[in-house]
């Protein structure tokens, strides 16, 4: 990889976010067209002036393959339209190839979209077996795969059982509070910590507040290169550097595996750094949207991500260094957990708070002081990671 | 001389007691329990878990055949043989067969793998396990027990010689299952015992103890099929033996297992025996086995105590509603399972699958599940020799209790095992108490029904806490 990477090569112009949640009312194309068109708005230009365009989405029960299912309710027919999946990185996935085809020179102004309808599958979260073989995995679970970082956590750093659930419990309070603020997250209520600790067990040690919403979104970027980008608004966003890596496809299977940390995500957050040129993230970020499927992941992310020293994430929940006036919010929008996880569209969502924040856009939940943010997904069991840092100046 | 080179028990972890059938249905229930079947057990998956026993001491090298015996086999087109070979590993040219019909075909199977290894043929490992559906609220539902056992036949090292046999068939309609019946269905009770059970056993055992010039004080232990206690005791009476030399049915704390009840109680005979000890042995269903067994001085060389005495205190009592759901004799929800059954995928991965294979990197030594041709560690490609992990001891390296994942017993223990030599696997755990589950725990793995996704049975491999002396 080239040193500077994708820095301030190209910019986010416009964006736009549905309403997520159990969007029983409306189908893909809804929520598509909704997504899109703020996104229009947001960077004053017409449909036609999208170049090409890049979908994220994970399954194809409702929608068919390929990008038709962009391409069709927004009339996009007459240009280049990728799909491109990448676990639950997807949403990133497709804002990341969109950059790309940007800083080569090829397209002046993109689209990239992201989208998932969970909902209307039968089931609740993501339903039940994993892998791609017929007995393998039958009833392994999402929740499952990631109470498995919780035992070894607990395990590993000399937490209690009761010990691990108030530490993890804590990050559920704080993403509540600050999802209660954002009109389009799923869940808006606050919850207190007793009422975190006292919900059912999903998977064990995780209980119901510990997991994040499964809900129908989509979000959606305008990208252009960075030259143009004052001529369409006066605070455009810009990309400062993407990472993307991945561990094992089974860490479950892989030896010697840790799960107390993912290479995935350490992996592409050195990328991104390393193009972004931060060397302390903890100081250097300012805001940070990252991908809290469950509260234990975001412990570990807090470590992985280098906000935190190894095994002592504790300390900084217990300080309340991530919360919205702390000093370096995380989930400054409810997160995964209140925001919700429509698994294709989580990325580009991600983003959208970033890019909010950025422009000092945010009312109640406006961090002050914001240069620097970053936007990080996991996918898979977990093992995919994608990092994007984004950055209101150019340079 | 052709004998026992091995004999092992496989009881299932679950126990109903019979006053728990009783209460279920308003009833006075009786003393005693008997044994049930897991959800994910079935007769070869029960099979298998005693022929793993026998194999522990003994190696795979010499087996050259395996016979499967039952009445309640899975399949009626598959051999189930074939499938217990790929799971215990056993090499691909040896002899397989079926046997089924009557609780007579364990005794079946080993008279005809007496006779091939008198025939020269090697080692024969004979499986034999029964789960007989009996009708809710019918008395034979409180008399049945479901377990499986195993014995290797050979011509060395043996435990217990065969010094000879009888046998007699009985085109009797005493109790019996129809290829569309879902239940055992008997005759009058008085038919079934006197005609079928008393006289048939009764005619066998004389025999052998005639052609013999023995009497039945000369017989250090008798062990015989009873499919009831009472008919049991009366037996002994008709025989002429003493109670002190009568092996004890179990039938009281097992239940009456079918084809594989005699061998069960002939490993629990055996536990305690001397050389020189003359031993019958009579099975009957359609008719009668009978054996003059002697044990050798190989017994005292070696312990067989971890094969023949019986883990009778290991286990948990079940619900009677969970046992008819556990049994398929009421259904429950299922869970949309999100994953394509095949049986090209299934052959295809055999080794991993059915033989529990992983891969160890000839350059690092690595040991990885499944098969890896890339090395996680070295990158080393195709330069690996496949392990069996089957027989690996391991420890619960990371788990959760699911309340999600649903199925028939929640919650569902999801576990990644770390087994001696350091592969990693991730699986299921199942015959445990969810409470006793932490990090660290001595497990083992086992074969076990997954679903039957593709109209066929789909098995794989479960861990599960050791228990008793082998932890």
């Amino acid at each position: 990889m080239k040193k500077e990477g994708i820095r301030d090569r190209v910019a986010v112009i416009g964006m736009g976010c549905c309403k997520f949640g159990e969007n029983w009312d409306k189908g893909p194309e809804d929520m598509i067209i909704e997504a899109a068109y703020e996104a229009y708005e947001d960077a004053k230009i017409d449909p036609s002036d999208i170049q090409a365009a890049w979908l994220g989405t994970t399954s194809s029960h409702w929608v068919g393959m390929g990008g038709l299912a962009l391409a069709e309710p927004l009339k996009l027919h007459q240009i280049p339209v990728t799909r491109v999946e990448n676990w639950c990185a997807t949403g990133h996935e497709a804002f990341r190839n969109a950059c790309f085809a940007v800083a080569a020179g090829m397209y002046d102004i993109v689209l990239a979209l992201g989208f998932e309808k969970l909902k209307d599958c039968g089931f609740p979260g993501l339903g039940i077996g994993r892998g791609m073989h017929p007995v393998m995995e039958v009833r392994r679970t999402a929740p499952s795969s990631f109470a498995f970082i919780a035992h070894r956590y607990f395990h590993e750093y000399g937490l209690s059982y009761e010990e691990g659930k108030r530490t993890i419990g804590k990050i559920a309070v704080k993403n509540h509070h600050n999802g209660s603020m954002h009109p389009k997250a799923h869940f808006r209520m606050k919850v207190t910590l007793e009422q975190v600790l006292n919900a059912p067990i999903i998977s064990s040690p995780l209980g119901l507040f510990d997991c994040c919403g499964n809900s129908d979104g989509a979000a959606a970027a305008i990208i252009c290169s960075s030259d143009i980008a004052k001529s369409f608004r006066d605070d455009p966003i810009y990309v400062k550097g993407i990472g993307l890596s991945q561990n094992s496809i089974a860490p479950h299977f892989e030896p010697n595996f840790g799960w107390t940390g993912f290479a995935s995500t350490q992996n592409a957050s050195r990328q991104a750094y390393d193009q972004a040129g931060i060397k302390d993230p903890r100081k250097e970020i300012d805001v940070a949207v990252v991908h809290d499927c469950f509260t234990i992941t975001e412990l570990i992310i807090y470590e992985d991500l280098g906000f935190s020293p190894r095994g002592r994430a504790r300390e900084d929940v217990d300080a309340g260094t991530f919360t919205l006036d702390g000093e370096l919010p995380v989930n400054s929008d409810g997160g995964l957990k209140c925001f919700g996880h429509p698994i294709g569209a989580s990325g580009l969502r991600m983003c959208y708070e970033v890019y909010k924040q950025l422009q000092g856009k945010c009312g109640e939940r406006q961090i002050k002081k914001v240069d620097r943010g970053l936007a990080h997904t996991l996918g898979g069991h977990p093992t995919v990671s994608c990092v994007v840092i984004l950055g209101n100046e150019r340079g | 001389m052709v004998g026992i080179k091995e004999i092992a028990v496989h009881l299932p972890y679950y126990r109903l007691t019979k006053e728990a059938i009783g209460s279920a249905w308003g009833a006075k229930g009786g003393t005693g329990e008997r044994r049930v079947a897991n959800f994910d057990e079935d007769s070869i998956t029960m099979a298998i878990e005693a022929g793993f026993k026998c194999l522990k001491q003994n190696g795979r090298d010499h087996i050259k055949g395996l016979y499967f015996a039952s009445t309640t086999a899975p399949y009626w087109e598959k051999q189930c043989s074939g499938i217990c070979a790929g799971v215990l590993d056993l090499p691909p040219d040896i002899r397989t067969s079926d046997f089924g019909g009557s609780t007579r075909s364990g005794t079946n199977a080993i008279l005809s793998a007496v006779d091939a290894v008198k025939g020269g043929l090697g080692d024969v490992l004979v499986l034999t396990a029964d789960c007989r559906p009996a009708l809710p609220r019918s008395n034979l539902e409180s008399l049945f027990g479901d377990a499986g056992a195993a014995i290797l036949l050979g011509d060395s090292d043996v435990i217990c010689d065969f010094r000879d046999s009888y046998s007699i068939w009985d085109d009797i309609t005493d109790v019996w299952r129809m290829d569309k019946d879902d239940f055992v269905k008997t005759w009058e009770d008085r038919f079934v015992v006197q005609m079928g059970y008393e006289k048939n056993l009764e005619r066998s055992v004389k025999t052998i103890l005639e052609r013999n010039n023995l009497k039945a004080e000369d017989i250090d232990k008798v062990v015989f099929y009873g499919p009831d206690s009472r008919s049991h005791k009366r037996m002994i009476r008709r025989l002429g033996f003493k109670p002190e030399q009568v092996q004890d049915s179990l039938l009281d704390k097992i239940g009456n297992t079918g084809s594989p009840q005699v061998l069960i109680m002939l490993a629990a005979a055996l536990s305690d025996a001397k050389p020189g000890h003359k031993i019958i042995w009579a099975n009957f269903g359609s008719g009668s086995d009978a054996f003059l067994l002697e044990v050798t001085a190989e017994i005292e060389k070696r312990d067989i105590s971890l094969t023949t005495v019986l883990p009778l205190d290991v286990g948990e009592e079940l619900s009677y509603q969970k046992y008819l759901a556990f049994r398929g004799f009421v259904q429950t929800p299922q869970e949309l399972v999100r994953l394509f059954p095949s049986a090209s995928v299934m052959w295809r991965t055999r080794n991993w699958v059915s033989s529990l294979h992983g891969s160890k990197c000839n350059r690092c030594g690595t040991i990885t599940f499944p098969v890896q041709r890339v090395c996680y560690s070295c990158k080393a490609k195709d330069d690996f020799e496949e392990v069996r992990l089957s027989d690996k001891k391991g420890k619960v390296f990371s788990y959760s209790l699911d309340n999600l994942a649903g199925g028939p017993n929640p919650p569902t223990i999801q576990t990644i095992v770390e087994t001696e030599g350091g592969a990693r696997i991730y699986c299921l755990m199942t015959d445990c108490n969810p409470k006793e589950i932490e990090i660290g725990v001595p497990v083992e793995m086992t074969l076990r029904l997954f679903h039957e996704e593709g109209g066929f049975y789909n098995y794989y491999w479960k861990c599960r806490p050791v228990y008793g002396d082998q932890a």
